[in-house]
């Protein structure tokens, strides 16, 4: 049995806070010079290039890539032999959270109450955390800033079984084409298919943590990402809704059995400013 | 396409110059205001109260900044979307506001709105808020300090980038630009 420390999450989940936030993903970056190379419109090329500087700026100046520096969600896994000591895991993630956003210079983004709109007085907490037990003795945290703006623009919909493959696919483009500038295209495109209400909605989230480029084992599903990846590139949307081929850098999907009655949906969107990171303890 | 000079406050005349699609860098004086600061301000005017600033000939821009590392002006400094500032923009541009920077869609009470008092909106680009930050020179907090990020600030900038989304007529950008895009598309 390994044994973890309430003070090593902390440490380790305020580390990754601040790289989330000033260390834009290699996949990301990768994808932004792919999708550069390919873009015929001048704008969108033009955006691409300072979306690229600027994540060049974030990183060397060590200052977040964006203002909106996010809710952070966390996806742990937590093997059935590991044994955290000194105190709560939710407690250890969101004083990490905490740590990283204060000493980071992030920004505090989070109301305690979502009518009155009275600010949190923890620092950007609390996070939003979900625990799945796994075989195994490690402790593997996924960490995700995820702006407003584009989560603003997700959706999800209870689809009739008679919708089929068709449904889905115009859903997901309906979805992509409103949301237009305000997500922050270029998007990553995480869906969820199956599950119930709150399980699709997670499903998606979950599909977002992957790496860009990263294709579905199912072979069916891999070529539905493909699939989806092209035709909402070709709805004209382009870099920050300006006109351009360059709508979404990747698209997720996840699928889980459900209910004979129900085809639940859900279009996650995540701005450019991909954020995620991961830790093994 | 090269960017054109402009000043804010901008001129009565620039503005009926500017088209949707033109890039501008932009230099002068704007002013910081989003969901809570619009708010406030609203309520004010309702109640029959003075705005915390004269808006009359000026320009605001729809940000919340990251806090500043020591050293820094200001934080990073990109926009924030502006459809949540449509329900209290017509009451600004009524009060003689001129230029809007954010990013995304507005609605149309708000380009009906531009249109009758010859205003304009510009976009920068979104999750580009560490390089914008180089365009900002001075940051002062004027106004609703307990709001943090979210207070009115002055802000001093030298060419900061941005497109003409709507212009003083109503042409809208977003449509127009994917509109040429996928029209170019298909003659190729």
């Amino acid at each position: 049995m390994k044994n973890v420390t309430y003070e090593e999450i902390v440490n380790e989940v305020a580390k990754m806070c601040q790289e989330a936030n000033f260390d834009l993903g290699q996949d990301v970056i990768e994808a932004f010079q792919t999708a550069l190379k390919k873009e015929t419109s001048d704008t969108g090329k033009d955006i691409l290039e300072q979306l690229i500087l600027n994540a060049d700026i974030a990183k060397s100046e060590r200052v977040p890539m964006c203002q909106d520096t996010g809710v952070s969600v966390f996806i742990v896994e937590v093997g059935q032999d590991c044994h955290i000591t000194g105190g709560s895991i939710y407690d250890a993630i969101n004083q990490g959270v905490r740590k990283g956003y204060e000493e980071g210079y992030l920004r505090h983004s989070i109301v305690d109450h979502p009518i009155t709109r009275e600010k949190s007085k923890g620092y950007n907490t609390p996070s939003i955390i979900h625990i799945e037990m796994v075989p195994g003795e490690d402790l593997v945290i996924h960490m995700s800033a995820k702006g407003g703006g584009s989560e603003n623009m997700s959706t999800l919909k209870m689809l009739k079984p008679a919708d089929g493959l068709e449904g889905i696919k115009s859903y997901i483009l309906d979805t992509v084409a409103k949301a237009g500038p305000n997500a922050c295209p270029p998007l990553v495109v995480g869906i969820g298919i199956g599950g119930n209400f709150e399980r699709c909605a997670y499903l998606a989230k979950k599909s977002l943590f992957r790496p860009i480029g990263h294709r579905s084992e199912r072979p069916e599903i891999a070529e539905l990402e493909k699939e989806l990846m092209e035709k909402i590139n070709e709805l004209g949307i382009g870099p920050q809704g300006m006109g351009g081929n360059t709508t979404a850098l990747d698209v997720k999907i996840e699928i889980e059995p459900c209910h004979i009655a129900a085809l639940p949906v859900a279009v996650n969107l995540n701005c450019h400013a991909s954020r995620h990171k991961e830790i093994r303890l | 396409m090269s960017a054109k000079q402009i000043t804010s406050p901008i001129d009565e005349n620039i503005i009926a110059e500017l088209k949707s699609g033109d890039r501008v860098l932009i230099s002068g004086t704007i002013y910081t205001a989003r969901d809570a600061a619009h708010k406030r301000m609203f309520e004010a005017l309702k109640k029959g109260e003075e705005l915390p600033f004269d808006v009359a000939g000026q320009t605001i821009y729809y940000v919340g900044p990251t806090p500043a590392k020591p050293g820094q002006i200001i934080g990073s400094a990109g926009p924030t979307t502006s459809g949540r500032m449509d329900k209290y923009t017509p009451s600004l541009l009524d009060c003689g506001l001129k230029g809007m920077i954010g990013k995304g869609y507005r609605s149309q009470e708000v380009i009906d709105s531009m249109k009758k008092n010859k205003a304009v909106y510009f976009a920068a680009i979104g999750g580009s808020g560490a390089l914008i930050t180089r365009s900002i020179k001075s940051m002062e907090v004027i106004a609703y300090a307990d709001l943090g990020p979210e207070a009115i600030h002055k802000l001093e900038v030298k060419d900061f980038p941005a497109v003409v989304i709507i212009d003083s007529e109503g042409n809208d950008w977003y449509q127009i630009g994917k509109q040429q895009f996928n029209d170019n598309k298909t003659s190729m």
